[in-house]
């Protein structure tokens, strides 16, 4: 089975994004009262042939651990859905 | 003579100024293309400044898979010099050669002027012709350039003595420190000091015409380490 994997990167909690901070100051200039700890990350879909759900998902986070995200500066969220 | 291999990658673009500077210091040196699988007889291997890969993903996590890196990590475990600078650095703490990380700069600008730095530590691959608290001029240019780590990886890279080389800051705070970078660390080493990574660019302070020859220094020494660390 094909499974669509949403991965959602972003700066690990406590870590200065000042990508994050920039974009705050601008919601707040443009009137949009509020808004608060704003975090940039990226966002990663990817198909993956798995005999399961379990299995695409222990696919992804390897992947994660390895490659799409950096162990010291980022965590990840993982969604799985059927292709 | 000392073997100084010069790795590319697609993206690199200091490359030609590394070779020059190591050539200019009295080394052998040459260049190594990415999917090489050997490093032709190195003492020292430089992972130049650039942009490998386009900094897709992140900077230096995609050059960290290419073939030649299972050479540098095998010439690495042995003892061999290893030289990151700049994009090379953040290759370095992607493959794991280096603890921390280098993140997108505090202030978000990308910063390409000269720092200040101060020799921390003189007895490593790139530092070996120094005295520790020499102070040197080079310039920066990079985006993300903000070494970060967890504060026990920091406490650890100062209890060793594995910092190599720090922005100066004349006041204190960020003034001088052009990206944020924890603890003003600009250089870091493993505790044996065959590993460097750096984000200044000392191959561009070489030249008389480049506005400054302090980064000489770091050259001669990959001339000087040899001996400093009783190999040959």
């Amino acid at each position: 089975m094909t499974f669509r994997v949403h991965v959602r990167v972003v700066p690990r909690a406590g870590l200065l994004d000042p990508q994050g901070q920039a974009v705050e100051h601008a919601l707040g200039a443009l009137g949009f009262g509020g808004v608060g700890r704003v975090r940039v990350g990226r966002a990663i879909e990817l198909d993956v042939a798995a005999a399961s759900r379990d299995e695409a998902e222990a696919h992804a986070r390897q992947m994660c651990d390895r490659l799409l995200a950096n162990p010291v500066t980022e965590d990840y969220l993982v969604d799985v859905e059927e292709a | 003579m000392q073997r100084v291999a010069v790795l590319r990658f697609p993206g690199s673009n200091r490359d030609y100024d590394a070779l020059t500077a190591a050539e200019r210091a009295g080394c052998e040196a040459y260049f190594v293309w990415h999917r090489d699988r050997h490093l032709q007889g190195a003492d020292v291997v430089i992972l130049p400044g650039g942009f490998s890969y386009g900094d897709y993903l992140r900077s230096g996590a995609i050059a960290r898979f290419s073939p030649v890196m299972q050479a540098v990590q095998q010439h690495a475990a042995e003892g061999g010099g290893v030289v990151g600078i700049c994009n090379g650095f953040q290759i370095l703490c992607e493959a794991g050669l280096l603890p921390g990380a280098l993140v997108r700069n505090a202030r978000l600008s990308f910063v390409a002027k000269p720092v200040d730095l101060v020799v921390q530590r003189t007895d490593t691959v790139f530092t070996a012709a120094f005295a520790t608290g020499d102070r040197v001029r080079v310039p920066v240019a990079h985006g993300d350039g903000r070494f970060v780590a967890d504060p026990h990886t920091l406490d650890r890279l100062e209890g060793e003595d594995c910092v190599v080389v720090r922005y100066l800051t004349p006041g204190a705070g960020i003034e001088a420190n052009p990206n944020g970078s924890e603890r003003d660390m600009a250089g870091i080493c493993n505790p044996a000091g065959n590993i460097v990574g750096l984000m200044p660019h000392p191959e561009n302070a070489t030249d008389a015409l480049q506005g400054s020859v302090d980064g000489r220094g770091f050259f001669k020494s990959l001339v000087a380490w040899p001996a400093l660390a009783g190999r040959r």
